[in-house]
């Protein structure tokens, strides 16, 4: 059973599907008290730091979530639940959640035919082995939509990488947080088979 | 490198799927649940649904197609048809959508786009444009104009300026929609997708015309588009999804090859 957090960030169903689908049991929440509690957390979202992190704060779920992660419990952040896991965002110079150090940057390219956001598939390259991307084989593809992009501090949270004009952390994490750039829930085969793993994965790595 | 797309497009009636000549003579040709399964199976990329019922429970049958597809297929879904308000654009997310389609009420009303965009953000906001050859004048100086209802009504207004305003509103994506190429399978409208497509800087759908690879190929390179839309290519059965995707990677195309 996971918790699945609803902080106003988009519509979680799609990841609650997802998840029904390789047997791993998930409601959604927006209940704090209720992430002590869980045996795996799953951090989605789309939308704007600024906004969902005062979404956040105003619920009192970034403490829960900190003390969750504290205790061990296995945390999937996924798309912008992801980006805010890191020190602080450009997007509206937001400071976020602090779990992992690095900053959220927007892309900026001089090319104007590389469209923003960054929508469609694309590879996702293992760089560090996590028992999360043990099924990932060269070639595969995930979904992305975003116009920011995680760049962490140090290179041993990166996990995998993807290009576009310039090479970034898709996959990082730490311990028991791992978070994603794409959407595994929207990534077909290979996305459900990242849920999976999630579903059975004790949080060391 | 991101991959180039391949988007299915299932228009639904009734429930049923519908596909049209020239935006007329609709006939069934199956369950869209059905197909957008194989389609999905098969490594299509995207899939977007177009409702064109016309009867008022219109909304409640789609919500349940949508609904049924988002249980069994696991890539980005797409609705649109009749999306007037952001009311049916978040009650067709919940039920499974992750892009809302707008067009004609968008036409009618611009600032259905930015409240679209506002509630559901940008990047789930599909500006799907209805587009027909005119002769250039003061009004449409790129020679192409806006038609809406199903491509019925012109609007006097210029595709280009309109794919702008759209971008500027805050739609997250183009469909360029060639009604005089769609359903003749002769090939899409490769000078109008090109020249919106470099006019923006979102993402471009070449949509309407397909008929054999080639035309594929040629709306993902001289035409500039992020994405090719087909429909009776494969809904009849002469290509398969995967067909097409391996003859665009055996041409050079960047696809996403493993599913």
């Amino acid at each position: 059973m996971a918790l699945i957090i609803d902080y106003d960030a988009g519509n979680l169903r799609s990841v609650q599907r997802a998840c029904r689908e390789v047997g791993l049991a998930a409601e959604i929440t927006a209940d704090p008290d209720a992430l002590a509690h869980a045996e795996r957390i799953i951090f989605p979202g789309v939308g704007a730091a600024g906004s969902a992190m005062r979404s956040i704060t105003s619920r009192g779920i970034d403490q829960a979530l900190k003390e969750a992660i504290a205790r061990g419990t296995p945390v999937l952040g996924i798309c912008l639940g992801m980006q805010i896991s890191l020190d602080r965002s450009e997007e509206n110079d937001q400071q976020t959640l602090g779990l992992i150090p690095g900053t959220v940057r927007r892309f900026r390219f001089d090319r104007p035919e590389l469209k923003i956001p960054h929508m469609g598939w694309n590879e996702v390259r293992v760089v560090k082995p996590h028992p999360l991307l043990a099924d990932i084989e060269p070639g595969d593809e995930f979904y992305f939509v975003h116009a920011y992009y995680p760049d962490p501090d140090r290179s041993e949270d990166v996990y995998a990488v993807t290009d576009y004009e310039i090479e970034f952390a898709c996959a990082l994490g730490r311990d028991n947080y791992f978070g994603m750039q794409c959407h595994p829930e929207k990534s077909g085969r290979v996305g459900l088979q990242l849920l999976r793993r999630f579903a059975s994965w004790d949080g060391t790595c | 490198m991101l991959s180039k797309r391949l988007i299915a497009c299932l228009d639904v009636r009734d429930g049923k799927l519908a596909k049209s000549v020239k935006f007329v003579d609709t006939r069934d040709i199956g369950d869209p649940v059905e197909k957008a399964r194989a389609y999905y199976l098969d490594g299509l990329d995207e899939l977007v649904f177009y409702d064109i019922t016309a009867s008022s429970d219109r909304r409640n049958i789609m919500l349940d197609v949508v609904e049924a597809v988002a249980e069994q297929v696991f890539i980005p879904l797409s609705v649109g048809g009749g999306v007037r308000s952001v009311a049916d654009a978040t009650d067709l997310r919940l039920a499974g959508a992750e892009k809302i389609n707008v067009n004609s009420a968008a036409v009618q009303r611009p600032a259905l786009i930015a409240e679209c965009a506002n509630a559901i953000g940008n990047q789930n906001v599909v500006l799907s444009m209805d587009i027909r050859r005119v002769d250039v004048s003061d009004a449409c100086p790129s020679g192409y104009e806006i038609v809406i209802n199903g491509g019925r009504t012109p609007v006097g207004r210029d595709a280009l300026a309109w794919a702008l305003e759209g971008e500027r509103l805050g739609a997250g994506e183009l469909v360029v929609n060639a009604i005089d190429a769609d359903g003749t399978r002769d090939g899409y409208e490769l000078r109008l997708t090109a020249l919106l497509a470099e006019a923006v800087r979102i993402p471009v759908i070449a949509s309407g015309g397909a008929g054999r690879p080639e035309h594929l190929y040629d709306a993902l390179t001289a035409g500039k588009a992020d994405a090719a839309l087909v429909a009776s290519m494969v809904h009849y059965g002469d290509y398969k999804v995967s067909e097409l995707k391996q003859y665009l990677h055996d041409r050079g195309v960047k696809m996403r090859m493993c599913w």
